[in-house]
């Protein structure tokens, strides 16, 4: 245990035997002492608070600010209790309470016009959101960070990232069916990079793969601005028929409330109010106590025993433990429902029976869920357990008093409004302004600047621009990675890495599916928040759309730096701004997500890094689109204008500058873009289509031609003529609302004719060739498969292998 | 649907003649790809029955699989407390009397630990958990799983585990190779330090088979591997593991 985890237990609870040693305890009287299985707790009741307003409580240790600490007593009309003062410190911290990023955070519910609400059967605010897919088959789906405990303890904090957002979509009633996990490294080169990917990777794959949940896709980014802090971000989507939608709510007085699962620890006690909220210190003790350990089993067997009770209809309403573990439960599931809940403390399952009340409240250990059960199912829900030999204890329940109480051993520890813990907690209009230095930033474009010196001009300078592009850490394969994940159970995967999106078969009989695809662009966001986050939306429905699927819903995962820090705290705005502002524009709506403020170490924040991930449907998923070519002759066209924008791209990147602004940003293009990508696909005109985001079109042709390893003739001449730019900027420059297809040559002119009357700028730039195995780029370069391979597929092996 | 899939392809049509074989398709609670097993006897064209593993109970099925996953966490050896479920008895049973048995991944380390089957799997000699595209060999195709396909012949099926590393003493596997009980073998990669590049064995009567790839994750176009040893396929097209099901249900039909 750590020294904090030590004082704070030691402050809460001491136990009896040692409290005249130690004098420091919260001063009960000597009838409030409690055998508890051979051990004595001063049990700090709500009366015996009443009765001693004076004591002075470690609110400050548990992360409470002095006004948050009033506002309970306020609330309360007295001192809280050890107990109700750690409810109010975890539920109330920033990581349960969005305390900071809340005021903000309301645009995503604001900016909904009535069309985008269509298919959103349950919005924001619930473990998940959920959207129709018709034929009375819905999707949830949510990305969620676990950054802070994954740089603690790698291999145990990315494990239960998955666990705990995978319990997230068992919470709304569907069946998990794939997850992914968009990864930010510090430099690949430095020592400690090492540890964290070995870890996290083994951790993601140790976990997921004992789910039998396919890994379907995500992101791999190194850059030094997350060496002391990773991201660690996991979505996971689940599938449900309608009536199988489960709700987070404790209603109907004399309902029973039980908590089944995994036994309550002391692992995680203060995940959420002490890592997730606070920023790294090197003169604070090591956490690694407060993070979770995870056991994948647990939850396989929770996932299949839950499905079986919504199946016999037998919960009347569920909620996962995560963050916050029972207080957390108790306090949301009495909140959402008929406001009140008495449940007995004593009676939860302990795997260690030391744990004082104010732990067991705290407790962060995993695989546990809370549902409510009417007395008459009690006995069909005994059954489905002992089925799956799942432990469970009932601990009291649901009531109409309004008040949420909990009892130890027939006591009262905690007597509280729920809605004061788990909704009415603190709300920050935090002060933000513009950062000073960010007009000098943007002033520095990368044309012109020192490190545009050597700009590669020739046929062999390009040739070794393109092999040190695609082997950089952020542009080669990520094999490596994602061979570590297993892609195939299940039987439903259509698309995987290192396509676009990931595809995923929803009906088995219709072959109706979903694409799914995560993005962000740290740097973009860097330079201009609003436009980075709206950015990283459009990557996202790009991408979905590439892969052929109508994009239909948003979820996001929030990554920044303080909030106490009003430069951090102005990206965050924007970046909430941009992205609410660019979903109304696209008319796909955000459904969920999660926020991780203070990633920053010793003063230095991440570049902000609003992750977004976009849910598309298909009505057949066999007619997805894949991202490389494979038929001999059919034509290369590049869809979309190129632009001279380097600024931030990762050519810029690979040669140390970060500065000027990010691509231009055009909704509406993406917008027709998409439609187009869709329409060719459905109508069969195109075999092939990839995206081109970052490394521009020398990165898309690239993946393209290794894909299935099929080379091609490339001719830019008349590109660079109609769009004004130089060989080295159209392969470079990272544009955005722009895709390459390969057409077959019987589709060309369908293909041709569907652009032109649209509107959007379409040009043939080469054809597929079976029998060269290279890119030639005629007249200037050919770049031999083998080698383009080598070079691409070297690089993690070498740092990690 | 009624219009050709664009991309991607067909599956063939299943014989008819072969639904009245009944295959079990055991789950343990730790499972994970008891859907898959089922989907892949369906699509071979028998029918799939679903069997618990806390019965004694087989339900008369033609043959038994033992499909992938972490049946009890195998947090302790792979396969280790498995071996001692209550269906096991009936599997081993069974066996003996030569019902056809098909142990994949985790269920070929159930198979050795309930020595159906000799030798046993440890950890990947590189340590990591694997999901490749892999090639194999049919050494043996006169038992009840591998008929169908010709001797020598290659196949490409998916393989995904932590614990693949197929281990035995060299007598152990000297007898495998003399008695021709390997039935796969690894092509081209050697994905986790396998002793002589062994991926699947078969008992001396040739009904139990136990392999570490997953040929139920090549049996349906549009959700297998990316290629076949057979010629060209559609994106995701590889059906190469669709062979052992069917090998089975012609055995099962042919012996009624």
């Amino acid at each position: 245990m750590s020294d904090l985890n030590q004082r704070v237990q030691s402050r809460l609870e001491t136990p009896a035997e040692a409290r005249n040693e130690h004098g420091h305890h919260l001063g009960g009287p000597a009838d409030a002492v409690e055998h508890i299985e051979g051990r004595k707790f001063n049990i700090d009741t709500v009366e015996h608070a009443a009765a001693t307003p004076d004591t002075p409580l470690p609110w400050a240790e548990l992360g409470l600010k002095e006004d948050e600490y009033n506002r309970v007593v306020e609330i309360l009309g007295r001192r809280p209790t050890a107990a109700e003062l750690a409810m109010y410190s975890v539920m109330w911290s920033e990581h349960c309470s969005y305390k900071s990023s809340k005021v903000h955070l309301r645009q995503f519910g604001d900016k909904v016009t009535e069309e985008m609400k269509k298919d959103m059967l349950v919005g924001i605010g619930e473990n998940a959101g959920v959207t129709n897919l018709g034929d009375g088959w819905a999707v949830t789906f949510k990305v969620e960070s676990h950054n802070h405990p994954s740089f603690v303890e790698p291999y145990q904090g990315a494990a239960t990232g998955i666990g705990g957002i995978v319990r997230d979509i068992i919470s709304m009633g569907a069946r998990p069916v794939a997850v992914m996990d968009p990864l930010r490294f510090g430099a690949v080169d430095h020592p400690d990079t090492a540890r964290l990917v070995h870890g996290i990777v083994a951790g993601i794959g140790g976990y997921g793969n004992s789910l039998g949940l396919p890994n379907i896709g995500g992101e791999v980014v190194f850059d030094s601005v997350y060496q002391g802090n990773p991201l660690v971000n996991a979505l996971a989507v689940g599938v449900m028929r309608h009536e199988d939608i489960r709700l987070a709510n404790a209603s109907g007085a004399g309902n029973k409330v039980v908590l089944f699962g995994a036994r309550t620890g002391g692992d995680g006690i203060g995940g959420a109010s002490v890592l997730a909220s606070e920023s790294f210190d090197d003169s604070k003790p090591a956490k690694r106590p407060a993070v979770q350990v995870g056991d994948p089993f647990a939850e396989k067997v929770l996932i299949e025993c839950c499905l079986e009770l919504f199946k016999a209809s037998v919960v009347e309403g569920i909620q996962d433990l995560g963050a916050a573990g029972i207080s957390c439960a108790t306090s949301e599931l009495a909140s959402n429902g008929d406001g009140g809940m008495h449940i007995e403390l004593t009676s939860v399952l302990l795997r260690d029976p030391t744990l004082t009340p104010g732990e067991i409240l705290m407790s962060e250990s995993q695989e546990r869920m809370m549902a409510v059960v009417t007395p008459q199912n009690v006995e069909a829900f005994e059954a489905i357990l002992a089925k799956w030999n799942v432990e469970y204890s009932w601990l009291g329940e649901v009531t109409g008093t309004g008040r949420l109480i909990i009892d130890w051993n027939g006591e009262t520890i905690v007597d509280v409004d729920p809605r004061t813990v788990a909704h009415e907690g603190p709300v920050y209009e935090r002060p933000y302004h513009r950062p000073e230095w960010l007009d000098g930033v943007q002033a520095d474009a990368f044309a012109g600047s020192a490190a545009d010196a050597s700009r590669p001009a020739s046929g062999e300078e390009l040739k070794a621009a393109v092999l040190e592009l695609m082997a950089s850490p952020n542009m080669c394969a990520k094999d490596w990675i994602t061979n570590q994940y297993d892609r195939y159970v299940r039987g439903n995967t259509a698309l995987a890495m290192p396509d676009d999106a990931g595809v995923i078969r929803v009906d088995e009989t219709t072959g109706m599916g979903v694409a799914l695809s995560t993005d962000c662009n740290g740097r973009y966001a860097y330079l201009d928040p609003y436009t980075g986050a709206q950015l990283a939306l459009a990557e996202s429905y790009r991408n979905v759309a590439t892969a052929g699927a109508v994009p239909m819903a948003v979820t996001d995962c929030l990554n920044f730096g303080s909030p106490e820090d009003p430069e951090v705290m102005w990206q965050f705005a924007e970046a909430v701004r941009g992205l609410s502002d660019a979903c109304m524009t696209l008319g796909v709506p955000v459904t969920g997500g999660n926020v991780s403020l203070y990633n920053q170490t010793g003063g230095v924040a991440i570049h902000p890094t609003p992750v977004v991930g976009v849910l598309g449907k298909f009505d057949d998923v066999a007619r997805r689109t894949p991202s490389g070519w494979r038929e001999d002759g059919q034509a290369i066209y590049l869809m979309g204008t190129t632009r001279d924008e380097l600024d931030g791209s990762e050519w810029a990147n690979l040669r140390g500058h970060l500065g000027g602004k990010p691509p231009v940003l055009d909704l509406a293009a993406e917008k027709l873009l998409g439609e187009l990508l869709i329409n060719a696909s459905r109508d069969g005109m195109i075999d092939a289509a990839h995206d081109l985001s970052e490394g521009g079109l020398a990165a898309a042709l690239s993946e393209m031609a290794l894909r299935f390893g099929v080379g091609a003739r490339i001719g830019l001449g008349e590109l660079c003529e109609r769009d004004g730019v130089d060989l080295f900027t159209a392969l470079f420059s990272e544009s955005q609302a722009r895709a390459v297809v390969a057409v077959a040559r019987s589709e060309e002119v369908r293909f041709k004719d569907m652009c032109t009357a649209r509107g959007f700028a379409h040009l043939r730039i080469g054809v597929v060739d079976t029998q060269n195995e290279a890119l030639d780029f005629q007249g200037q370069f050919s770049l031999p498969l083998a080698e383009l391979k080598e070079a691409h597929e070297g690089t993690l092996p070498k740092y990690f292998a | 649907m009624s219009e050709t899939p664009l991309i991607g392809d067909f599956s063939p049509a299943p014989d008819a003649g072969l639904s009245g074989a009944r295959i079990g398709v055991i789950t343990f609670p730790g499972t994970l790809d008891d859907a898959d097993a089922a989907r892949a006897v369906r699509l071979a064209g028998g029918t799939a029955v679903s069997l618990w593993h806390g019965d004694h109970d087989l339900q008369g099925v033609d043959a038994v699989i033992l499909p992938g996953g972490f049946s009890y966490g195998d947090y302790l050896r792979a396969g280790a407390i498995s071996r001692f479920a209550p269906v096991m008895e009936q599997v081993v049973d069974g066996a003996k009397g030569g019902l056809p048995v098909l142990g994949i991944c985790n269920g070929f380390q159930v198979l050795t630990e309930a020595h159906l089957l000799p030798g046993s799997m440890i950890k990947n000699n590189h340590l990591h958990f694997v999901c490749r595209d892999q090639k194999l060999r049919v050494e043996n195709n006169s038992t009840a799983w591998t008929a169908e396909y010709a001797a020598g012949s290659e196949i490409v099926v998916p393989l995904k585990n932590q614990d693949g590393q197929y281990v035995a003493d060299e007598k152990t596997l000297d007898e495998l190779e003399g008695e021709g009980r390997v039935v796969f073998r690894y092509v081209d990669v050697n994905p986790n330090g396998s002793r002589r590049d062994i991926a699947g064995i078969t008992n001396a009567a040739g009904n139990v088979v136990g392999l570490m790839p997953h040929p139920e994750h090549a049996v349906e176009a549009g959700y297998g591997p990316d290629s076949s040893a057979f010629g060209p396929v559609g994106v995701r097209g590889g059906t190469d593991g669709l062979g052992m099901f069917t090998s089975v249900l012609k055995k099962i039909v042919g012996a009624n």
